[in-house]
């Protein structure tokens, strides 16, 4: 039985009101949206907040909608199945709402939400433990010690970016909204992970994601995530790869973009995969052969580490499989915004 | 201490927790609902499932706290909302588990049911596929799952008014030509490769 720690709970119905509750309590504070993995993270004694606020009373921070310049506007606390099955997304953003389908299972969708997801904590296997687990090796750079377990001498934190909206966001060159008590701000979702282990997004103290920007598609845009895992369901990605494909009115390739998580802090985008596959006509040995190429770069790429489960060597190998798997997805998937 | 206010199987109930316990020990230590179980408490297994107006959440990662104001149904409703319609007996998808022999341990078996349940109110006639997928948020470690999804498609059946399909221990051979044809099995009499 995992408990968790002592805290306060405020639920605020207003942004506004939560945004002075995060001003007013610095550091103690922690923002709460779906739980999912915020609780867990609590019940392991990876954070120690006095306050939490949690924005599941805020309705304006919930919902998606159609952008005025043809996107998409989802607001941060919209549940990952509601973004999963909305018809919107899956033809606006198809990578998205497949990666957002295949996150966890059935009940940690309904509670997850895609604010959640896109600010998750990094993850490990030497850090998402218990306190007494983790005592027992005496801890890890990213908590309480240090010394890396993945790295052998290491000093930078390596845990793996595990959100799977992450690489669809930028494969679909999304951009993020915030508020403060200070006022807003916007940053493109490609500005904002590094590659820290311990904190790997750019985010300040007392702001909150409000919603998630993504720009119109062009006519011809298909897109795919693929995913490995143990299991079909509720496991954490090994590997992530979203795919974008951008094809002329005759299916031919004129923009692509492949980008690959859960391998270190932050998703890895695949350097000359666009140019490997332009002037590619789908379905045809010259994409084909295209596609082997870009699996191949990704490979050489890639370096998959100890920091998740999963043998790292047969992580390395999935790569290719999983890139050349999810370029075949997103070819063949039905073009939906012509 | 806070002041709690839920609703609960449809009664309205006032209780006290401190902020940080979750609905799961809400339930289970102030309100002696223990049919919602305590399985990992980090949300892998899914054995806290509980209906939040009316969706399959983890009692286990909800705080107490977050669920006043809406509906919550854990396994000990499904019987008196069963009879509050005026039937007799349990939730039909109760009876299909009981009558396919769909546990052996039990430990799952209430989340099970109220994923099912949730399927089973949003989509009447759900494929094998939807079954599973609805199902894929609970583990059983008995691996009692044939039994579990036929359990779900025995409940869609009655309620449907339609003859069940045989079971799988009833008619052993066809479920073997079944997972043959699935390709997941060799087919019988067929030499190792």
């Amino acid at each position: 039985m995992l408990r968790l720690p002592a805290f306060a709970l405020e639920r605020p119905r207003t942004l506004r009101a939560a945004l002075e509750l995060l001003a007013e309590n610095g550091q103690s504070a922690m923002v709460v949206a779906g739980g999912t993995d915020l609780l867990p993270n609590l019940k392991h004694e990876l954070f120690d907040p006095k306050l939490l606020v949690s924005l599941a009373e805020i309705d304006e921070l919930r919902g998606l909608c159609a952008s005025a310049e043809g996107g998409l506007e989802i607001g941060a606390m919209t549940p990952l199945a509601d973004v999963a099955t909305s018809e919107l997304a899956r033809t606006r953003a198809p990578a998205l709402a497949q990666a957002c389908g295949l996150v966890a299972g059935p009940q940690l969708r309904t509670m997850g939400t895609l604010g959640g997801n896109v600010l998750l904590d990094t993850r490990c296997q030497w850090y998402n433990q218990t306190y007494f687990w983790r005592s027992a090796l005496g801890f890890c750079l990213k908590k309480d010690g240090s010394a890396c377990h993945v790295v052998a001498g290491g000093k930078k934190c390596v845990a793996a970016a595990s959100n799977d909206s992450a690489p669809a966001l930028m494969s679909l060159g999304a951009v993020l909204h915030f508020e403060s008590a200070s006022g807003a701000r916007e940053v493109a979702i490609d500005e904002f992970f590094t590659g820290d282990g311990i904190q790997n997004k750019k985010i300040a103290p007392g702001e909150i994601l409000t919603c998630v920007r993504i720009p119109p598609m062009p006519a011809g845009h298909r897109g795919a995530y693929g995913k490995l895992r143990d299991r079909g369901s509720i496991d954490f990605p090994l590997l992530g790869v979203a795919v974008r494909l951008d094809c002329s009115s005759k299916d031919v390739v004129e923009n692509a973009d492949l980008v690959l998580t859960a391998l270190a802090a932050q998703p890895k985008r695949v350097k000359r995969a666009s140019e490997t596959l332009a002037g590619t006509k789908l379905g045809t040995p010259a994409f084909d052969e295209a596609a082997e190429k870009v699996a191949e770069l990704a490979y050489q790429q890639c370096r998959p580490l100890a920091n998740i489960p999963g043998d790292a060597n047969w992580r390395h190998e999935m790569v290719p499989v999983w890139v050349r798997r999810t370029l075949a997805a997103a070819a063949t998937e039905p073009n939906v915004t012509t | 201490m806070a002041a709690l206010n839920l609703t609960i199987n449809g009664d309205r109930l006032e209780t006290a927790a401190p902020d940080h316990w979750t609905l799961l020990e809400v339930l289970r230590y102030r309100l002696g609902l223990t049919g919602s179980k305590q399985g990992c408490d980090k949300g892998d297994c899914g054995a806290c499932t509980v209906l939040l107006d009316g969706q399959p959440v983890l009692a286990c990662l909800t705080l107490a706290g977050l669920a006043q104001g809406r509906a919550v149904t854990t396994i000990e409703g499904l019987m008196p909302a069963h009879a509050r319609e005026g039937k007799s007996g349990a939730d039909p998808v109760q009876d299909a588990f009981d009558r396919c022999g769909a546990l052996q341990c039990g430990f799952c078996q209430p989340g099970m049911i109220l994923s099912a349940r949730a399927l089973l109110n949003a989509n009447a006639h759900p494929t094998r596929a939807q079954i599973r997928a609805a199902l894929a948020g609970n583990l059983c470690r008995c691996t009692g799952y044939t039994q579990i999804v036929e359990a779900v498609e025995y409940a869609v059946a009655v309620a449907a008014g339609v003859e069940p399909a045989p079971r799988a221990w009833e008619t052993p051979r066809a479920r073997l030509t079944d997972i043959e044809e699935q390709g997941t099995r060799r087919p019988s009499g067929q030499a190792r490769p």
